[in-house]
């Protein structure tokens, strides 16, 4: 039962669980009082929402079901890759969302049934709620490439967009490329997690390579036409990877040039695009996005593979009583960003208690920060404040953007330090603060 | 020029407001406030060093503050400049008094003994009689100094000292006559700050 004793699986429920003998299809019972919230997916979206029901309302139980002992951060895991953090330093485990009173069933969540209000787990059977919040982050569309699937890409070709063994992976394959070696990163077509990511993982592969195996290129090839912060991100390979001369380090090839990609040769690491195709020495494919399979199995999901939601509290528009937060979610203007989820988590969070306690929700606020670094000293950020309008989330006027292209150097060197500790700060907000700072 | 400022950033609020509020009202106290601790930690009690702590903070300095974010060639920040022009007067107000009723939690810091020492006795002298209580209390618009981190204070006095950020006038002359007494001031009192916990 994946590390869960029957005498813990019991208390789950507040003792009020129907179990079976067999402790394979038990049917966990809603607590009594103030209600049960179950939530799928243990990442910063589904452990900010733990943390907030329990600070909005101790009463409610909630149990998060998650399969990995351990959460790995997508940000800051390019840092992992260029050498500069370790593995321990992006890793959280679930002792502070249990010591917050919260429940952590380590297990597949495999279906909701939106009707009975229960969730099928792998392991432990199905387990009722009152509420159930899914953030369940982003699956990968493989069949838009040939000769790519999850296999591959573990093995051989990381995506490394989930952090964990494909960063590792990753990290392995530059520290053993050859001086003079081509990287190349496959950057997805919109909408996708972490809109700046891709350009900031080649700035910090750019910064290791640089140090180490300086003759080495990084060729990115881009579905899109442009990207996010693009103007900041030329600048800053310009500034520090010869970017627009002869001899840089970082090429972009954009869609309308050749840029999209079509499958790979995982054998010769060859990557086939619409044009050409192109032979590199580690190969970094980003695939396509889609919400987490979850969200497709329970009917959350549009025709675009993303779920609608009410803008305003996160509930499904396709299930009543199942809230999707996260990169999953529609939320646009909103990025798929960690800070937009922990936003957005703060305010489902909010309205799935006034739900449980027959109220009506708040007026949402939401915020996102997203730091880049680019070299380190070299940080820039884009921030935006949120509202609703009574119908969706808009951007407030006149706040929000991007570092000023003019930002002066010692700005852009504390911009790198307020990412750090962004990074302290929103992963102690989720996850519960570690013993050490 | 202080108040000068206020009324300009008062002014600039006004026309934000129109556009800020939405039709569907102003979202609670908490709830504006729970969108801070992404970056400034739970309930404004920051466990990163180079972004302050903010609860406990005076309402008077947090409303300050904001005002002068939202000016033009107001403070000087890159973050905070952006971010608090998402929010009308109102929802700045909001925040302010929810932080100000968190207590700030003070967290040991890396400090040079001899400096802090060096530090108090500079703090009792030039700066204690508007940061009271060692720089512990948060009254009408001083910030708190015990306990802020370390590289939140020496970005602040960086600023401060290289016109980056305008002092009152009544800190400027304590400032200038701390540091003739002893160039390593800042420093000394940066460290006694960091000593307390």
């Amino acid at each position: 039962m994946s590390g869960i004793s029957r005498r813990n699986f019991i208390q789950l429920t507040g003792g009020a669980a129907a179990v079976s003998t067999l402790g394979v299809s038990n049917i966990l019972m809603a607590g009594k009082g103030a209600g049960h919230v179950v939530i799928i997916g243990g990442g910063i979206g589904g452990a900010t929402a733990a943390h907030y029901i329990k600070r909005a309302d101790p009463k409610v139980q909630v149990t998060i079901i998650e399969p990995k002992k351990d959460y790995f951060t997508g940000f800051m895991s390019n840092e992992v890759l260029n050498g500069h953090r370790t593995m321990d330093q992006i890793k959280f485990g679930y002792k502070g969302l249990e010591s917050r009173g919260i429940k952590i069933v380590h297990d597949y969540a495999t279906n909701i049934d939106a009707k009975a209000k229960k969730v099928a787990t792998k392991a432990n059977g199905n387990i009722a709620y009152d509420r159930c919040i899914v953030s369940p982050g982003v699956d990968f569309k493989w069949e838009m490439y040939e000769g790519l699937d999850a296999k591959i890409s573990a093995e051989k070709i990381p995506h490394a967009w989930n952090a964990g063994p494909q960063t590792i992976l990753l990290r392995k394959q530059l520290e053993a490329m050859k001086d003079g070696g081509t990287v190349i990163i496959a950057a997805p077509p919109n909408p996708f997690r972490c809109p700046p990511g891709p350009y900031e993982r080649s700035c910090q592969i750019a910064d290791y390579l640089k140090q180490h195996k300086p003759k080495s290129k990084i060729l990115i090839l881009d579905a899109k036409d442009k990207f996010s912060k693009q103007g900041l991100f030329t600048q800053g390979w310009e500034r520090h990877y010869g970017y627009g001369t002869d001899n840089s380090m970082i090429e972009w090839v954009k869609g309308a040039e050749g840029g999209i990609i079509e499958g790979v040769d995982a054998k010769t690491s060859t990557v086939i695009g619409n044009v050409d195709e192109y032979k590199g020495d580690v190969v970094n494919i980003i695939p396509a996005q889609k919400a987490g399979k979850i969200a497709f199995a329970s009917g959350l999901t549009n025709d675009k593979g993303w779920c609608p939601v009410n803008q305003k509290t996160f509930e499904s528009t396709l299930h009543k009583d199942v809230y999707v937060i996260g990169d999953a979610s529609v939320a646009s203007p909103m990025p798929k960003s960690a800070y937009a989820a922990n936003s957005q988590a703060k305010v489902c969070a909010s309205a799935v208690v006034a739900s449980l306690h027959g109220k009506k929700a708040g007026i949402p606020t939401l915020v996102n920060t997203c730091y880049s670094i680019l070299a380190p000293k070299d940080g820039i950020s884009v921030a935006m404040v949120y509202n609703f309008d009574g119908k969706k989330i808009q951007k407030v006027k006149g706040s929000g953007g991007l570092t000023p292209m003019d930002s002066s150097p010692e700005m852009r060197a504390r911009e790198v330090q307020y990412a750090y500790s962004w990074f302290n700060n929103v992963t102690a907000d989720a996850f519960g603060a570690r013993s050490s700072i | 020029m202080k108040l000068n400022k206020k009324v300009l950033a008062l002014l600039v609020l006004g026309g934000l407001s129109v556009s800020g509020n939405s039709m569907a009202g102003t979202a609670s106290a908490e709830a504006l406030a729970n969108t801070c601790a992404g970056c400034h930690g739970i309930d404004g009690s920051s466990t990163g060093p180079a972004i302050p702590s903010i609860a406990e903070m005076s309402a008077e300095y947090f409303n300050e503050a904001m005002l002068d974010y939202q000016t033009k060639d107001g403070r000087y920040n890159t973050i905070m400049t952006r971010i608090a022009k998402g929010y009308s007067e109102e929802e700045i107000k909001l925040m302010a008094d929810y932080f100000a009723k968190k207590k700030m939690a003070r967290y040991v810091q890396k400090f040079d003994a001899e400096q802090a020492k060096a530090g108090k006795e500079l703090h009792d002298k030039y700066c204690e009689k508007c940061h009271e209580d060692g720089g512990r209390s948060a009254e009408d618009d001083a910030g708190i100094l015990a306990g802020q981190w370390t590289t939140y204070l020496h970005y602040t006095m960086d600023d401060y000292i290289e016109g980056r950020r305008e002092m009152t006038k009544k800190m400027k002359k304590k400032v200038k006559k701390a540091m003739k007494a002893d160039a390593d001031a800042m420093s000394k009192l940066i460290n006694y700050y960091g000593s307390q916990n």
